[in-house]
């Protein structure tokens, strides 16, 4: 895509428009607990469900008895997959692998069964503890070497096609447990390996994470026979629409999808997670049923992937870079979801953006016994960056290069190819690690058992460059901005509003923008890769430039003047310098009386080629960022002094909104490098399934400072110059805290960085010395 | 067991089984959903209601511990002028970003303007760390409330 930039920045503009931090239009109805989420809802004779789910990690279901179970009080329906017989039962955009309730075989300590609805949750509940299941026992990979092994038990063995929107070309078939892979390959490394004068050589983990978005899986479905309609937290509604419609052999159209707030999205609830199973249920109860994960059901819905990666990059003794050789392998649990895609973006993501002789990637997306792992924030960046990163570290130690320097001799200009096919960079790297290092007092003396470090990476973002909006202007100047975009947290309604209120000059409160419903909310494929102000932004500003042609064709008739480019808006009005009108006089002179609506339509595709992955990305995301951390050698307690990031956004629309996603960004990131890790046991069981086990950052876990710089290139694709920003942090930080910590002699291999995990590294490394 | 209370300075009196929770009793009951439901085992703050003034976690109280009390939820603090000026002062930090703990905050940050006593920054974030926010990195949130707390500490003397 190219820039389309046609309101310049200094037009006069609606008050709070594009470049100021106006308040969140959504901020005063969420302080006072008024937004309503999915949970909150009531719709007329709704049931609540409850889910049973497997207690074993893998088997076949030898006898499954709900008689029982449906004859409690106030049972209406209890799901089980012998009543999925007149549908195609399998589900997931990218391979459809999983079934909408276990059919003859569960795969993962949590998967669905049954799901029972009754009149309360009480009963519910109760009528789910009446289930009997038994299984004959399989074995059980429940981590990336036992599914790996060569004695694996096969965890899926049937035909799987392949899901609709996977967008990455012909996939290739299973192999083993391996449901996917991605190979990336440039230069000649035999060549390249003669050239070799440093080598580093390590492998590394990265955990199992949960996102926590506070706000759990919820969905109320009602299905009426030729329609469904769907009330859901999830971040995609269209893509979601489709597969409903695929599942259930209905028109698209005839599944509706209402989404108002999401509590936190994060990628959990990206694509299809439990709609499918609430829309069974309804269906066979025949009325709306509610559907509200727990947290510990929440966790085996959609985590990150854990991952294992084998490193070697090498250089020549200056520091100048010369090859590196990746393999990865992606833990995606039972059931691929959006594994595939993070396999591929965990792949580009692994050369890192330098200059090579050659390089060869190969990223392998593994099925084991372990609950589903999807998108998370930054995927494949975020496992990624901190290897490549810190074996750039480790490379310019040997080359007696400081860490910013060898950035500086080795990284990717702009223009340069960031991945063959692909877009070239559109990104000034050093520029923009040169401020985050100079946020972190670079080169300043550091207090004894403090380390600084710094880490850039770029993302594929922006997904499939598909996007509608309409802007709706009334008869007294008011405006409704129709875009599908998902408000999760992130403030996109309140962009979308000050991109119309930008190009209208209306004032902020005179804009609405309503929730997502999908029988009037034009076409968004998604809420996810920083795509929104970009992509579905685009849309909006054009669906506004619609409405102003409107204006101008309509004052221009007026003022008996054909060349509308000699017409301009101001404050509400369109004027030609000596005679105005207000925008109500012109809606009114338009329709003949005080009412009718401007309506505008603004679409974004693909501006050539496909929109492929290959072909992408509609920009590359920045992720940059630096950290300086202390180490109590004697505990192995690291404590975060301060972070630093850069916030390469081309234009900000609303500056603090900006601030606000690299801050929450890097706690994020702080909690993935620091502590937070989803233990699995051996048979399959999820250990710290609750906040209790698992924790996330709370308010002391803050670094003493964190920085957020913004830069304005005005070189993205988006309006105004924009690119999207939210996921850049939270990829560089625990590569930054590694890094911080190889500063100080303490290369880390494997995340998180726990107290002990540190410790036996100090141990470790006194040992070898 | 039959139970009266005050909530919100409306008098209710209700039947209610002993197993119910008091999170379960406001929401699903009184309709009051400003009050969310997350993390169930009281790390995360989101179901933050007040009994007598004091913050519990709705999650793990049961609704008869509130019997005979006055319940404060965030539906109970919207219409003061407290909130309104607690809510300026989030706004202005946009110290919200999902919304989910917002309620939470404000509720635990009232609590501590009520405390009446002047606290330190190290004191307001230790008061706060009962309270999660997965979206904001916390940084306008404890912005905020020392702006909050400071201001309605200072108008009282």
């Amino acid at each position: 895509m190219s820039a389309l930039t046609i309101v310049e920045r200094d037009t006069s503009a609606g008050r709070g428009a594009v470049g100021t931090s106006h308040d969140r239009i959504d901020g005063p109805i969420k302080l006072s607990g008024q937004a309503l989420y999915v949970g909150d809802l009531e719709i007329p004779g709704m049931l609540y469900a409850k889910v049973f789910r497997s207690p074993i990690a893998h088997g076949r279901i030898t006898l499954l008895d709900v008689s029982a179970a449906e004859a409690m009080e106030g049972v209406v329906a209890v799901l089980v997959g012998s009543d999925l017989t007149d549908i195609d039962p399998f589900y997931g955009h990218a391979i459809r692998d999983r079934p909408i309730v276990a059919l003859d075989r569960v795969r993962f300590i949590g998967e669905p069964i049954a799901a029972v609805a009754a009149k309360t949750m009480a009963q519910a509940e109760a009528a789910a503890k009446q289930i009997v299941v038994e299984f004959d026992e399989l074995q059980v990979a429940a981590n990336l070497d036992a599914a790996l092994a060569v004695d694996a038990p096969i965890i899926h063995d049937g035909q799987t096609a392949a899901g609709f929107a996977h967008g990455l070309g012909k996939m290739p078939d299973r192999e083993g447990n391996i449901c996917y892979s991605y190979a990336l390959n440039t230069g000649d490394m035999s060549a390249a390996s003669t050239l070799n004068e440093i080598v580093i050589d390590h492998e590394y983990i990265f955990p199992a994470v949960y996102q926590y978005s506070m706000e759990t899986h919820a969905v109320i479905a009602e299905h009426t026979g030729t329609e469904i309609r769907l009330w859901a937290n999830c971040q995609h509604p269209f893509l979601v629409q489709s597969e409903i419609a695929t599942l259930f052999n209905l028109p698209i159209s005839s599944v509706r999808i209402n989404v108002q707030f999401l509590g936190g999205g994060f990628g959990s609830k990206s694509y299809t997670k439990m709609e499918p199973l609430a829309a069974a249920l309804a269906r066979k109860a025949k009325k709306p049923v509610r559907v509200v994960n727990e947290v510990s059901e929440a966790m085996v819905t959609s985590r990150r992937h854990n991952m294992k990666c084998r490193m070697v990059t090498t250089a020549k003794s200056t520091g100048e870079l010369v090859s590196r050789d990746v393999k990865i392998w992606l833990d995606t649990g039972a059931y691929a979801d959006n594994g595939p895609r993070v396999t591929a973006t965990a792949g580009d993501a692994a050369a890192g953006p330098y200059r090579w002789q050659a390089t060869q990637v190969r990223a392998h997306c593994v099925y084991t016994n372990t609950g589903p792992s999807g998108s998370y924030r930054a995927f494949g960046a975020t496992h990624l960056q901190w290897v490549g990163e810190s074996q750039i570290d480790e490379v310019a130690r040997c080359a007696g290069l400081d860490p910013l320097e060898m950035r500086r001799r080795n990284l990717l200009r702009r223009g340069e190819v960031v991945r063959v096919k692909g877009k070239p960079l559109d990104a000034d790297l050093i520029g923009d690690i040169e401020k985050v290092a100079a946020a972190l007092g670079w080169g300043e003396e550091r207090k004894p058992n403090r380390g600084r470090g710094i880490s850039v990476g770029l993302l594929a973002a922006g997904a499939h460059p598909v996007s509608m909006a309409t802007v709706r202007m009334d008869a007294a100047a008011g405006v409704s901005v129709m875009v599908g975009s998902t408000e999760m947290g992130q403030g996109t309604r309140t962009v979308m509003a000050q991109i119309a209120a930008q190009v209208l000059t209306v004032p902020m409160s005179k804009i609405s923008v309503p929730g997502t419903d999908t029988s009037f909310t034009p076409y968004d494929r998604s809420t996810g890769a920083s795509r929104s102000t970009t992509v579905a932004g685009k849309a909006v500003e054009r669906a506004a430039l619609v409405v102003r042609a409107s204006l101008f064709e309509t004052a221009g008739q007026v003022f008996g003047i054909s060349d509308i480019s000699k017409l301009f808006l101001e404050n509400e009005t369109v004027t030609d310098g000596k005679q105005s009108m207000t925008f109500s006089q012109i809606i009114t002179k338009r329709f003949g009386f005080a009412g009718g609506e401007l309506v505008g339509h603004g679409e974004v595709k693909p501006e050539s080629g496909s929109g492929s992955y290959e072909e992408g990305p509609v920009f590359w995301e920045v992720c940059i960022a630096g950290a300086e951390v202390e180490v109590d050698r004697n505990t192995g307690v690291v404590t975060i002094v301060r972070t630093s990031s850069v916030a390469d956004v081309g234009r900000a629309i609303n500056p603090a909104q900006v601030e606000r996603q690299d801050e929450g960004a890097t706690l994020q990131g702080i909690g993935n490098a620091m502590f937070e890790e989803m233990l699995y046991s051996s048979d399959g069981d999820l250990m710290n399934d609750s906040l209790l086990e698992y924790r996330i950052p709370t308010m002391l876990d803050m670094p003493e400072s964190m920085k957020c710089i913004i830069v304005e290139n005005e070189d993205g694709p988006g309006p105004f110059g924009s690119k999207g920003c939210g996921e850049g942090a939270l990829a560089a930080i625990p590569a930054a805290i590694v890094n911080a910590l190889g500063d100080i002699g303490i290369d880390m291999y494997e995340l998180p960085l726990t107290p002990e995990r540190v410790w036996k590294r100090i141990q470790q490394i006194q040992q070898t010395k | 067991m039959k139970i009266a209370s005050v909530v919100n300075g409306k008098r209710q009196e209700m039947e209610v089984a002993d197993n119910t929770l008091l999170l379960d009793w406001l929401r699903n009951e009184l309709g009051l959903t400003g009050t969310k439901q997350s993390c169930e085992v009281q790390v995360c703050g989101v179901c933050t209601v007040l009994i007598d003034g004091v913050p519990v976690s709705g999650c793990t109280t049961l609704a008869v511990e509130a019997r005979d009390s006055d319940v404060t939820t965030i539906e109970g603090l919207r219409g003061t002028d407290f909130y309104k000026r607690a809510e300026g002062v989030f706004m202005r930090h946009s110290a919200v970003q999902c919304g989910f703990c917002s309620p939470g905050f404000i509720l635990t940050v009232y609590t501590l303007v009520n405390a009446g006593r002047k606290l330190s920054q190290n004191e307001i974030k230790e008061a706060l760390n009962g309270n999660l926010c997965r979206c904001t990195g916390y940084k306008s949130i404890i912005e905020a409330a020392v702006e909050v707390i400071g201001a309605e500490l200072a108008r009282k003397i």
